[in-house]
């Protein structure tokens, strides 16, 4: 399977690198941004929305004029769901077509494999997508959420409001699953729930057949205490895994499922009768009665030519990262990285949530946590908003990473500052 | 009996008529129609207490509207908060009296809001509506509300409970309601005598559930009543853990059936004619968006034919698949054989070219595709689960399995082709065409990985990546269960698929494909032709 997959998108890759978008087209007078999500390969489901919104954005801009006086030109490329190859794309981006800024990626191991790239060069990344935190470059500004920001929020939500006791964690054997996990987990027994209490469950990528998994949280759920499920089931496997529950007959009314990677896309393939009152935390939903939302929906709609494309979180986060972008070259008046990494901090740019997002020192943005109940329609119903809440990069639950703190500006300007030593450099660097 | 029973009503009578006057005194809350108007401003706690006070009225007619709520129907105007039931008039929403069901006419959709609901509510509502509708006429809602009130147990529906049952003739809602009195008398604070035998009816209740209730109050109970609760709760679990073997098995032969269905194709193109096929997997994929294709049309034009859209797609899919199986072999495969390696390479850019294709077509994100109402849901054999959708799944393969075995070994195109795996130059000597035997054989591995497409759309996310997750697996199974024979497909997969959840609850779902991997690799090296190994001279040729 790897080996397919990877010889696959070498194949892809090899093809494309032919074909790609190069700026052939370059004049002196536009800014280039580089757009680097897969368009090809397992990861094509979710990424090729986001190079979409890209597009739609970059053309908003240059209808309101463009920045600094300049048009916008967005250099696309497919780094075809490869991790070594997003590497290579990236490079070829900064150096060759020499882009002011990159948006892309979407899992973290693409985000791990870019990472060096941007730092020997000195280029910029917004990532949109959530995450496991415990991590901050300097050269990369997260604009989904980081585990405070979705996670947390979303168990102290079943925990005051559903009363829940007893907890499934069940996610997709990766990175991302197993930090938040780990998280939840330390948090979890810091408000006094006990290890019996708790049940991690791991599945392969792509895991198709839940019935003994569902049959397991169905035979832990009868302990006689409320119980609900904190899903970091990743993409595709979480069609099955709903299907199964809905097929057994277990309702959110007994058994909620909380999940940090579903969202209007993935339902979007599913028939959601079943599932209604399951649940999902992020910081925006298509729902959210706002005009800013109104008008970013009709834009879409427009711009894709579908009136029924759905809008997610991730591309709420593009949204936000590509404003704060622009913003940031306006006040810095260039599109070189020192300046607009200085510029950038401090920057509030509206979301689609109806308040502001405001960009941290920690490279991190202010967002509000939604918390929404899947509908019959395959819209969710936000049944709590929080306030605003900063992304925290590095957990406080977390015994290694919770006295490091991340703040680029001058004079710190470290990603993991240690307030117990006093140093900078702890953990990842 | 009778005194009892009457007792009971007249208890009944009692508190109904208490409950609805007391909170007429409390100011604007009293009718049930002021209570719904309320809900317009009420946030989450408010409402549970809203909801509360409008079962204690006591009048069935506000059964409706609380299922209105419960379905998310209930909206509120904003001109006058008042609080209706809406259902879809064309573009507007037509507005309902919560009470009398009669008409308010339409309104615009952004002139209401919906009144929001959450789960923690939806279980208030329907214990509450249970409580209310125990007494109904009809039997089936009788029945409904009394496994409500065992699904939500609390103590204020142990009177109601109590009256409906004095008053219960049906000997099933009856029983139904025995335990929902028991359950609900657990949390109550009736005599120690009682809650024993209460905790004897759930015992004999049986299943995850009853275990639920019985743990849910071992806290809170009389220290006297501790042993019955866990000699209960551990016969029951004796109990389950029989059938829990059981169901490992059921499982087991669910995903070997899904690896049959999966395999069985390729147990054609590779294990009878021996070409590596990597395409194998996006036939099953292009089967899949064929039941798509299929439903759409359905939708769109005779929505009432619903039911039967997989009959339909079954057909469509074997066509469609068959139809580029069939170009697949005259224009990439017939120039390729005896070359193994080239051949896989073929194959493999034909799998990336058609995955592209679809993405290009129908675009990256999952297709839906609905589940017929046959395939939906689950029932109950004894203590297991057993799911619809892989029931029938079950079912079709093997169906599948036999109509290839009779086609292989009793139509004269199945010994033609037999006749052109095993001793080709001989066949075409005897006048077989063999190249259109090639390509027809092809067709029909093809055009049967197009149909396990269909059933695999119900479980699985029709995606163009569909194909790549069954790929490997479909080898392993062909290679496992010896190459050339259809027995040693059907044994490899459901042995593999019961060998695989035995191994899961114990080690997990990650490490048990490792393990499942492993076995296979040792396996191979100590019987290298697999489980049912191909014996003469057409092995040696």
């Amino acid at each position: 399977m790897t080996f397919k997959a990877k010889l696959g998108g070498a194949l892809i890759a090899a093809i494309l690198s032919t074909t790609a978008f190069h700026g052939a087209f370059a004049q002196e007078d536009t800014i280039k941004i580089g757009v680097l999500h897969s368009l090809s390969g397992t990861m094509a489901i979710s990424e090729t929305t986001l190079k979409d919104v890209m597009l739609m954005l970059v053309e908003e801009q240059n209808k309101k004029g463009g920045v600094l006086g300049k048009k916008l030109e967005a250099v696309v490329v497919d780094p075809a769901s490869d991790w070594p190859l997003f590497a290579e794309k990236a490079r070829q981006l900064i150096s060759q077509d020499k882009v002011a800024a990159v948006f892309g990626c979407w899992t973290s191991s693409s985000r791990k494999s870019v990472l060096p790239v941007f730092e020997e060069l000195n280029s910029i990344l917004f990532y949109p997508v959530q995450y496991e935190g415990e991590e901050s470059s300097r050269n990369i500004f997260y604009t989904g959420a980081a585990p405070n920001q979705q996670a947390i929020p979303a168990v102290d939500y079943l925990m005051n409001t559903e009363g829940v006791e007893r907890w499934v964690l069940a996610g997709t054997d990766y990175v991302y699953p197993q930090t938040t996990n780990k998280i939840l987990k330390a948090y979890l027994e810091s408000k006094g729930v006990k290890s019996e209490d708790i049940m991690i469950n791991y599945t392969p990528f792509g895991h198709s057949d839940w019935q003994t998994i569902v049959s397991d949280i169905k035979k832990f759920g009868s302990a006689g205490k409320k119980t609900a499920v904190v899903s970091t089931i990743n993409g595709d496997a979480n069609v099955p895994f709903y299907k199964e529950l809905a097929n057994q007959g277990i309702k959110a009314e007994d058994i909620p499922v909380v999940a940090f990677s579903v969202g209007e896309e993935e339902l979007a393939g599913l028939d959601t009768g079943p599932l209604v009152g399951h649940l999902a935390a992020w910081n925006y939903f298509q729902s959210v009665d706002a005009p800013v939302n109104a008008e970013f929906i009709e834009q879409w709609h427009a711009f894709t030519k579908n009136d029924k494309r759905v809008t997610n979180d991730p591309m709420e986060a593009a949204y936000i990262g590509f404003n704060a972008w622009v913003k940031a070259v306006e006040a810095a008046g260039t599109t070189d990285t020192d300046a607009v990494l200085d510029s950038i901090i401090g920057v509030s740019v509206p979301n689609l949530s109806g308040g502001t997002s405001t960009v941290m020192p920690n490279h991190h943005i202010t967002k509000p946590v939604l918390i929404g109940e899947i509908q019959a329609d395959g819209q969710f119903e936000i049944v709590q908003q929080t306030p605003a809440v900063v992304g925290d990069e590095w957990s406080d639950y977390l015994p290694d990473s919770k006295d490091l703190i991340s703040d680029w500006r001058k004079p710190m300007s470290c990603g993991n500052f240690n307030v117990a030593t006093g140093k900078c450099g702890g953990k990842g660097s | 009996m009778t005194l009892r029973s009457l007792f009971y009503a007249f208890l009944t009578c009692l508190i109904l008529s208490f409950a609805a006057p007391s909170f007429g005194q409390s100011g604007a809350g009293g009718d049930p129609k002021s209570l719904f108007d309320q809900l317009a401003k009420a946030d989450f706690n408010e409402a549970e207490k809203l909801i509360g006070q409008i079962a204690a009225t006591g009048d069935p007619r506000v059964v409706p509207a609380l299922q209105a709520f419960v379905d998310g129907d209930l909206y509120f105007r904003k001109s006058d908060n008042l609080v209706f039931i809406a259902k879809a008039a064309g573009s507007n929403l037509e507005l309902i009296d919560p009470l009398t069901g009669a008409s308010a006419g339409e309104a615009p959709k952004n002139s209401v809001t919906k009144v929001r609901v959450n789960n923690n509510l939806r279980r208030v509502i329907r214990s509450a509506m249970g409580g209310l509708t125990l007494l109904s006429p009809d039997r089936a809602v009788r029945l409904q509300a009394a496994d409500a009130v065992l699904r939500s147990p609390s103590p204020e529906n142990l009177e109601l409970v109590e009256a409906a049952l004095a008053k219960e003739t049906d000997g099933e809602v009856k029983a139904r309601m025995e335990e929902a009195r028991a359950v609900s008398l657990l949390s109550s604070d009736r005599s120690v005598g009682e809650k024993r035998a209460a905790i004897e009816t759930i015992g004999n209740l049986g299943g995850r559930d009853a275990i639920g209730i019985l743990r849910s109050v071992s806290g809170s109970i009389d220290e006297s009543l501790k042993p019955d609760l866990d000699h209960a709760i551990s016969s029951i679990e004796s109990e389950l853990q029989l059938w829990d073997m059981v169901q490992n098995v059921w499982y087991g032969l669910s995903l070997g059936s899904v690896l049959l269905l999966a395999a069985i194709g390729l147990a054609i193109t590779f294990g009878v004619m021996g070409i590596i096929n990597m395409a194998h997997g996006e036939m099953v994929m292009l089967g899949a968006y064929s039941t798509f294709v299929v439903q759409e049309a359905i939708r769109s034009n005779a929505p009432g034919l619903f039911d039967w859209s997989l009959a339909i797609a079954l057909p469509v899919a074997f066509l469609v698949t068959g139809a580029v199986g069939f170009v697949i072999e005259r224009g990439v495969i017939r120039f390729l054989y005896g070359r193994p390696l080239e051949t896989l390479l073929a194959t493999w850019g034909v799998s990336l070219i058609l995955q592209q294709t679809i993405r290009s077509i129908f675009g990256p994100t999952n297709q839906e595709v609905g589940n017929p109402s046959w395939m939906s849901g689950s029932f109950a054999l004894g203590g297991l689960t057993i799911t619809w959708n892989r029931m029938w799944i079950v079912v079709f393969s093997l169906s599948i399995f036999v109509a290839l075995l009779v086609v292989m070994k009793k139509s004269a195109y199945g010994l033609n082709m037999r006749a052109v795996t095993q001793n080709r130059r001989m066949a075409s000597s005897m006048g077989i065409k063999t190249p259109w035997v090639d390509a027809l054989t092809f067709a029909l591995g093809s055009g049967i990985a197009g149909i396990a497409g269909v059933a695999l759309s119900q479980i699985d996310n029709v995606s163009p990546n569909l194909g790549q997750s069954y790929i490997i697996d479909s080898f392993m199974v062909v290679v496992f269960g010896g190459v050339g024979n259809l027995w040693g497909t059907l044994v490899g997969a459901l042995s593999l698929g019961v060998l695989n959840k035995f191994l899961e609850p114990s080690v997990g779902a990650v490490l048990g494909k490792i393990l499942v991997l492993v076995l296979i690799i040792l396996f191979i090296q100590k019987r290298p032709r697999g489980l049912f190994a191909l014996k003469g001279r057409a092995v040696e040729a």
